[in-house]
């Protein structure tokens, strides 16, 4: 297997509910050993992607392959381990017993141990599910996800509700299954999430890959720069310089976006020796997704 | 990358099957409020019925007390499969966890394999209490056929669990119960094995499983039944078959 070999794809895929298009020609691969952030606003299509490489749907036209086979067949679904977004599984049962049932699935499954282990979930072994906190349950549907020794995870939201300890826990793990090999498509609203751990970025909106790269390459996408200060310059003044995409003032705090950053702060320093508290940030992912998420809706 | 084989040793899968069977049970047991009322409720009302109200009545007929005690004994069997299987699909369907568990390498029947013995388990454990209960009511059955009676009705679980499943797998969790009930109470009541159907009615009978199942265990008894066995057989074959193939079908497209 080539180290660009793709362990699942979506080609030209299209699904409808009812009036509602879902996916809309939609092209996406996992290649080997990648992180895959699937980044997108509510209702781009995400969950629906996913739920088609797992075979939980059928496409209305296109293909879905996992492995290189139907994701329809157990033999594809056997390499895969999965953590869904909403999900109730059996109050009565203990979280012991949880992770050896989804363990049994599997053909060379860890003990459940070492799967409690991982995810720091042993105090919790004995525990019914029911009784356990939303954040406990999410790491012991992690837990699920990774107990068959899986090469491809999918992992739908798989922090939300989490504190920040168990987030730490959860981003080591992932960091650590990909270092030994493994591929993981995440589908997440916390950008901080895909920059701390995507290899790789998609953006979906509308049921359409609008962007995709590293996460430079994403942040490349749109140039522009953030600048703030406290400045008694005037918003019309600074608004009609030379690389300024747009200026607003909070208070005496001025915003400009700049495309050429060195060039703005140059004139702005030169234009205002009182200049104070001056910030210069690259945008972040979220700026990012925000413009290209309204770029689709204009 | 390590080679994870993707093809599971005979013994792996078989004990795949094994912990659905053996969880599902554990579940089972650790809610006695659901499966406690369709466990206990034929014998009370045996006890009731067969017993307390009507005891001195059947002393002296044998063939009212047969009735009596076949009726509940098939009112045993109906209740954990179109129950047991109803409810639980529809809630694991609409809770997710059905789907997680489509999207997981899980051998797809060991679910409906799991409930379908956990529901002929508790067939099992409803005959002992209605053999328990049997002489309080005027019945003498030999140990053979004790044996033959506990088999079918255990078989006979199938159609009422391919019944439970099909309804499960085509509504939502609110619902579930009120559309089990839709065709419990009729088949109850309509079926001629607890109430007898004024004879403008009885050919109602003829399309409940309840019915086929009743004349089976009669006949199994060596008492005296309706119809031939073959006809019951195949009726109750075809219930359990058919829906069954309409679930599965419908649970692997749609979950």
């Amino acid at each position: 297997m080539s180290t660009e070999a793709c362990l699942a794809e979506l080609k030209g895929v299209r699904k409808r509910f009812g009036s509602l298009v879902a996916l809309d020609g939609l092209d996406l691969e996992v290649r080997q050993g990648e992180l895959l952030a699937v980044l997108g606003p509510n209702g781009a299509g995400k969950t629906t992607a996913i739920s088609l490489m797992l075979g939980l749907r059928r496409p209305d036209s296109g293909t879905a392959r996992l492995f290189g086979q139907s994701p329809l067949l157990v033999e594809a679904r056997r390499q895969v381990g999965v953590m869904m977004q909403e999900v109730t599984l059996a109050p009565e049962l203990r979280v012991r017993e949880q992770i050896d049932l989804v363990a049994s699935y599997y053909p060379d499954p860890l003990a459940p141990e070492a799967v409690m282990e991982l995810t720091h979930t042993t105090p919790l072994a004995r525990r019914p599910y029911g009784k356990l906190s939303n954040g406990q349950k999410r790491q012991v549907q992690f837990g699920m996800a990774l107990c068959g020794r899986p090469k491809l995870l999918f992992l739908d939201e798989p922090t939300v509700g989490l504190d920040i300890q168990s987030r730490e826990m959860l981003w080591g793990a992932l960091r650590k299954l990909v270092d030994d090999g493994a591929s993981i498509v995440l589908t997440t609203h916390y950008l901080e999430e895909a920059e701390a751990l995507a290899d790789r970025v998609v953006v979906l909106a509308k049921g359409r890959v609008i962007a995709s790269g590293s996460v430079s390459e994403m942040r490349a996408l749109v140039v522009r720069t953030r600048i703030r200060c406290l400045t008694t310059l005037a918003v019309d003044e600074v608004m009609n310089w030379p690389g300024v995409g747009s200026v607003s003032r909070d208070r005496e705090r001025l915003e400009i976006t700049a495309t050429n950053a060195e060039a703005v702060v140059r004139q702005l320093l030169a234009a205002d020796e009182d200049l104070q508290e001056l910030e210069v940030r690259r945008a972040g992912l979220a700026e990012v997704f925000t413009e290209l998420t309204q770029e689709t809706a204009q | 990358m390590s080679a994870t084989p993707a093809t599971m040793s005979t013994r792996r899968l078989l004990r795949a099957y094994w912990m659905e069977a053996r969880y599902e049970s554990i579940r089972m047991l650790r809610m006695p409020g659901f499966a406690g009322p369709f466990l206990a409720l034929p014998v009370l009302l045996y006890l009731l019925f067969g017993v307390f109200m009507y005891g001195d009545a059947l002393r002296g007929d044998p063939k009212g007390a047969l009735f009596v005690f076949m009726g509940f004994s098939i009112f045993g069997v109906m209740g954990p499969g179109m129950f047991g299987f109803g409810i639980p699909i529809a809630m694991e369907r609409e809770q997710g966890l059905y789907q997680l568990k489509r999207a997981l390498p899980m051998p797809r029947l060991a679910p409906l394999l799991a409930k379908m013995l956990m529901a002929m388990l508790f067939v099992a454990i409803i005959m002992v209490t209605m053999f328990v209960a049997a002489p309080f009511g005027h019945m003498r059955l030999s140990a053979g056929q004790i044996l033959s009676l506990s088999v079918g009705n255990i078989l006979g679980a199938a159609p009422f669990c391919a019944l439970g499943l099909v309804i499960g797998t085509l509504t939502t969790a609110k619902s579930a119960p009120a559309f089990v009930n839709l065709l419990y109470l009729p088949m109850i009541y309509l079926s001629g094995f607890l109430i007898p159907l004024p004879k403008s009615l009885q050919w109602i009978a003829l399309v409940s499983p309840a019915y086929h199942l009743d004349q089976l265990a009669l006949a199994a008894i060596g008492a005296p039944s309706q119809g031939p066995n073959a006809i019951h057989v195949a009726v109750l074959v075809g219930v359990t078959l058919a829906p069954t193939l309409l679930a599965i079908r419908r649970l692997a497209r749609v979950g």
